[in-house]
């Protein structure tokens, strides 16, 4: 199964750890809120994945199937 | 708001043709009684309809309807939300609606129950629009005391924030929690009020639902496109000489609309369309427009919230565009640090630039930052507001600039175009 990384923009709260641990997906933004990769990761990736999900202090971080139906690809807004 | 004459067009569907609220003797002499349709023919109708979504996302009803149905219990355990929050401060038009056709609104949310199989039946209001929140109490109470409704319908009031009208915010805050929004999925079909699949629906929808129940999908189509049929509420405002509410078929041109609310006052040079989230655009690339969603798209506008405002070019686009932005950016829920951290931040420096208090590289800033926080909040508050900014960067860069090097323009002091209300506080 594909799986991509998401944070949970709520939880965070810029300890910057994910960064450090999973640069090849993970930026900082100019506030220190991590920008993050949505591509599928690859397998040579996905320890550096892990660490950064098990390490992160808010628990923000997770995977999620590529073809989760609910993802972001639907407005959210109340229509 | 005045209730606009209709210049010539047979697309009054929703909108009374007297400006006299209708109570429930008058909304029966008129309609009839709500026909009882079983689900599936009632989500069918709607799938027929091509019906989407008024609330500004522009998202399929039925199949909306269908994902609620599909996830509830045998026994019914789902609950229907009529969003009325209405929290884009120049649009009228829920409200408008609620106030004269209330038992329309009324209609389509026992549809909506019926269809999706809903013990609980909400309709969410916010806390400034007391006057829709009397309207409806009495509205309900008419029905109740007619036996015409076998339900309780639940009146919920909220504050009046901008993201408190947003989807996941509302089941928050009829569940008995702060009405800021959720990370999703669980998207309130999954998991809503209570924890219960969950519909939440645009009461403009509901009401073209109750009309779709009642006369059927062809009649909808009758009007407008094909990808966007039917009608649609717009309020329009601005540099126009009868501001108000109107409802035209999606194949009225911009320019159309605009003459059956009197007219500009001066010459047209730019129109908002869609709210604050929506996009600016250059009053002659619009003008010819249909507002269906594929003649707006290949302009690069959606008609959002049914919000047009027009203005003249003794408006300052700059100075529109940062007391906006600076209201956006106060109106986050302070949930998501790319939006909570990173609007206030692109909206004061976008207000530097307008003041001519910043550098030529704060241009250059707003773009990266104003790319970076897109996509990062759990609701779209980042990225409606960001595309509004986006659409004034390009539109006005001319005057951007203008104001960067020479501060606030000759027109900047005009009265102010777009309404700004003060925040207020709390989110309960």
């Amino acid at each position: 199964m594909r799986v991509r990384l998401r944070v949970d923009p709520i939880k965070c709260k810029a300890h910057g750890m994910c960064g450090e641990l999973f640069p090849e997906r993970i930026r900082m933004d100019d506030w220190g809120y991590p920008v993050i990769d949505s591509r599928a990761l690859s397998d040579d990736v996905v320890e550096h994945a892990r660490r950064a999900i098990v390490d992160c202090p808010r628990a923000a971080l997770w995977v999620e199937p590529v073809d989760e139906p609910g993802a972001r690809e639907r407005p959210d807004d109340s229509d | 708001m005045s209730l606009s004459t209709d210049v010539g067009s047979t697309a009054r569907r929703l909108l009374p043709t007297r400006p006299v609220p209708e109570d429930l003797d008058a909304h029966l002499a008129g309609f009839g009684p709500r026909p009882r349709l079983d689900p599936d023919a009632m989500i069918d109708a709607l799938d027929d309809s091509g019906l989407r979504g008024r609330g500004g996302a522009d998202f399929p009803t039925g199949v909306k309807w269908r994902a609620v149905m599909d996830h509830t219990s045998r026994d019914g355990d789902a609950v229907v939300v009529a969003n009325a929050a209405e929290c884009e401060p120049a649009s009228f038009k829920d409200r408008f609606l609620l106030t004269y056709r209330p038992h329309l609104v009324l209609d389509g949310l026992e549809h909506a129950a019926d269809a999706v199989g809903a013990r609980r039946v909400v309709i969410y209001t916010t806390r400034s629009h007391s006057d829709v929140e009397a309207a409806l109490r009495a509205a309900i109470r008419e029905r109740r005391r007619r036996d015409d409704s076998d339900r309780f319908i639940d009146v919920q009031v909220g504050p009046n924030r901008y993201v408190a009208g947003e989807e996941t915010a509302v089941v928050s805050r009829v569940s008995g929690r702060l009405a800021k929004p959720k990370v999703v999925p669980p998207r309130p079909f999954q998991s809503g009020v209570d924890r219960l699949p969950t519909l939440v629906q645009n009461v403009e929808t509901l009401a073209h639902a109750a009309l779709i129940a009642r006369f059927g999908a062809p009649w909808f189509r009758s009007v407008g496109t094909q990808r966007s049929p039917g009608t649609a509420l717009l309020t329009v405002s601005g540099a126009v000489r009868t501001p108000g509410v109107l409802e035209a078929a999606s194949d009225t041109t911009v320019g159309a609309i605009v003459e059956r609310a009197g007219g500009v006052d001066g010459e047209p040079a730019m129109v908002l369309l869609g709210g604050y989230f929506g996009r600016w655009v250059a009053a002659d690339r619009i003008w010819n427009q249909t507002i269906d969603a594929d003649s707006l798209r290949s302009i690069g506008a959606t008609l959002g919230t049914g919000v047009l405002v027009v203005a003249t070019a003794a408006t300052c686009g700059i100075s529109e565009t940062d007391r906006v932005l600076t209201f956006l950016a106060g109106q986050t829920a302070g949930q998501c640090g790319p939006c909570h951290v990173g609007l206030p931040a692109i909206a004061e420096t976008f207000h530097k630039v307008a003041t001519g208090r910043a550098r030529p590289a704060a241009l250059d800033l707003l773009v990266r930052w104003s790319h970076d926080v897109r996509g990062r909040g759990a609701c779209r508050h980042p990225d409606g507001a960001m595309l509004f900014l986006a659409s004034a960067m390009e539109l006005f860069a001319a005057d951007l600039r203008h104001h960067l090097r020479h501060g606030l323009c000759r027109y900047s002091e005009q009265r102010a175009l777009l309404p700004v209300p003060a925040t207020e506080g709390g989110w309960w």
